[in-house]
């Protein structure tokens, strides 16, 4: 029977586990912190580096959605560098189908600020920042509460731990905006601007991040994971999950099914089909439904259809097997994203479907780009025609054709992250779409 | 009449502004905001170049600002604040009818997706887009907390406990 492995989560649930420093020292908290900080020079490799070289042998891939590898992210910044290192926490979590984030932040916010310790003090950060979105005000209240506990005890401050090295960390609340989840939009709004999407090249964070330094930006996940990488060693963090699909992720399972919920599992270990049905998570779907449709990694993710099967390595799998990680749902054509899987019934109109999301999709456009802001609000208003009684046999392909128009010519991802939904539903529903025309 | 802040206001734009590096006060713009919307509900213009002066920015780089992010406001909404989740998987769980009856409650249009005030001034209701709850479906807020899995009875308790 599949089962959650427990490591980022393994005591936020837990009975009597409160959110402060003192429950989160007894749990055997900012141990690992103490541990970095120990770390001798071996030969002319630096602690910092041989943290830094730790995380890259780990194979941790960033959980905010792209899955790129976290340890060859740190080693675009050169050290030592001439200007200040920054490093953010994307807390903004906003991608729809998307609540693991605030788990942590909520229950375990010592887990994520250690996380941001060690990981700043490899990468030689004086300052750091939360960006948290704006709704998460407790969320955000919670993180200032446990930020200065960790500074009352010397974990943050001037020589930290007297390693000498000084660090701050402060919480920026975001004030609604989808887009500053986009890295360099949200390096934009930390600076006081709108969170207009940077161009990269020349903008990649790592060289001309928050003004214009070096910045690394991550996920809460993929933090909280640095922790634990100290604590259990790269080597055997890399044996959980698969062959480059290490460590656990957090899945947050929403939609039609009887259970839904977040769920820790072994990356790779558990499949779709076991995440949707079996009793450990999802549980199935309600009495007399049948399987539409799975959003797979966040509502920009490609759409999957109940019945598709796929050829992974030699075989021929049904969607239902496909295991979850990064690397087969990419070879699907489709991605894992930010692990958050949207569970559709037979009883749902996926016009109705595609129609919700593209309403979301127009309104959080940040509007620079002209393909972007006007494509996103056309396919909107035709979605909507389309369900309000005045659909066009054409519209199949008029929506296709403004999708095709996006993808590929914009600043930031949100081009393609509101082009595919449009392209696959299309392309995989194109009966039901055509079906509104009659 | 220009914008006289309350003493905490004063003091806790002073400590926001310390929390960026010199010569970068900009980037406390929109905490500064945020204190200022926390504290009177909204941003008005007066208050706007209060702030710019305290921050050093022009008051356009803050109205740029109120105008952009959804949250911030140029105007008092109601006592209470209430922010339905419109997206897919509250949608599906019942967001919209959820929408739509305290709308009908309170005799505002249900087809409308922004902001609308009783004339009482006691509610305001608007759509607002994933809350990351997704999971406990239909979620809304009522001002700063989160109400989940949110039934037509839970909602008439919510908006009863409003007082
Ligand atoms: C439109 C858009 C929205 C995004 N929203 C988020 C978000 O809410 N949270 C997040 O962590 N990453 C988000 N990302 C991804 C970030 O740009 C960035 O890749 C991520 O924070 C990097 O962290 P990681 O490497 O640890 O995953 C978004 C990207 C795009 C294009
Ligand atoms: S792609 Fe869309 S969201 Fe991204 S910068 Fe362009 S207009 Fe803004
Ligand atoms: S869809 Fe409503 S909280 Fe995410």
């Amino acid at each position: 029977m599949p089962q959650e492995y427990k490591l980022l989560l393994k005591h936020a649930d837990a009975d009597g586990y409160s959110n402060d420093l003192e429950c989160y020292e007894r749990n055997g908290g900012y141990a690992a912190l103490r541990q970095a900080l120990a770390i001798a020079p071996a030969g002319d490799t630096t602690p910092q580096a041989q943290l830094r070289k730790s995380v890259l042998d780990s194979g941790l891939r960033g959980r905010g959605g792209a899955g790129f590898s976290c340890g060859l992210k740190w080693s675009f910044v050169r050290h030592p560098n001439p200007k200040p290192v920054y490093l953010i926490c994307n807390a903004d979590e906003s991608e729809p189908g998307t609540f693991k984030d605030r788990q942590i932040i909520y229950k375990d916010p010592h887990q994520l600020i250690e996380g941001m310790i060690i990981s700043c003090w490899a990468n030689h950060v004086n300052l750091a920042y939360i960006y948290i979105r704006g709704e998460f005000t407790e969320g955000a209240k919670i993180l200032n509460t446990a930020l200065a506990e960790a500074r009352a005890k010397g974990y943050l401050g001037k020589n930290i731990l007297g390693s000498g090295h000084d660090l701050e960390i402060h919480v920026h609340r975001g004030a609604g905006a989808y887009i500053c989840g986009e890295e360099t939009g949200l390096i934009e709004s930390l600076e006081g601007k709108r969170a207009y999407p940077r161009i990269k090249p020349p903008y990649f964070p790592a060289a001309l991040g928050l003004y214009m330094c070096p910045t690394i930006v991550n996920n809460v996940e993929t933090l909280c994971n640095v922790k634990h990488i100290v604590e259990m060693g790269a080597e055997p963090f890399a044996k959980l999950g698969t062959p480059n699909n290490t460590g656990t992720r957090l899945v947050s399972l929403s939609g039609d099914v009887k259970n839904p919920g977040y769920f820790e599992i072994e990356t790779g270990k558990v499949t779709l089909g076991e995440l949707i049905q079996n009793e450990n998570f999802g549980g199935g779907l309600r009495e007399g439904r049948t399987l539409q449709a799975i959003i797979p990694g966040g509502s920009s993710s490609k759409v999957l259809k109940a019945g598709e099967t796929f050829k992974v390595g030699e075989t021929e799998i049904d969607l239902l097997d496909v295991p979850y990680d990064f690397d087969t749902l990419m070879k699907i054509g489709t991605m894992s994203g930010s692990g958050a899987i949207i569970v559709i019934d037979d009883s749902r109109d996926i016009v109705e479907c595609l129609a919700n999301l593209a309403e979301f999709y127009a309104h959080e456009s940040c509007g620079q780009c002209t393909p972007c802001r006007e494509g996103s609000l056309w396919m909107n208003k035709a979605l909507h025609r389309m369900t309000h009684g005045d659909a066009r046999a054409e519209d199949a392909d008029y929506l296709k054709h403004i999708a095709h128009n996006i993808q590929g010519r914009t600043i930031c991802a949100f081009g393609e992250a509101c082009a595919w939904p449009v392209l696959s539903f299309v392309e995989k529903f194109r009966d039901e779409f055509e079906a509104k025309a009659k | 009449m220009p914008f006289t802040p309350t003493e905490k206001l004063s003091t806790e734009v002073a400590e926001l502004i310390t929390h960026y590096p010199e010569g970068e006060s900009r980037s406390a713009s929109l905490m500064v905001l945020h204190a200022i919307q926390d504290e009177a509900g909204y941003i008005s213009a007066e208050a706007m170049q209060w702030a710019a002066a305290e921050i050093g920015v022009k008051p356009m780089h803050l109205y740029e600002l109120v105008t952009f992010y959804p949250m911030l406001r140029e105007e008092p909404p109601g006592k209470f604040v209430l922010k339905v989740c419109r997206t897919l998987s509250c949608a599906m769980a019942g967001g919209t009818e959820l929408h739509k009856n305290i709308c009908n409650k309170l005799k505002l249009d249900p087809n409308a997706h922004g902001l609308q005030t009783t004339e009482d001034g006691k509610f305001s209701i608007e759509f607002a887009e994933c809350l990351a709850s997704c999971g406990t479906g239909p979620v809304m807020m009522c001002n700063n907390d989160f109400h989940e899995a949110v039934t037509e009875e839970k909602s008439n308790e919510i908006l009863g406990s409003c007082e």
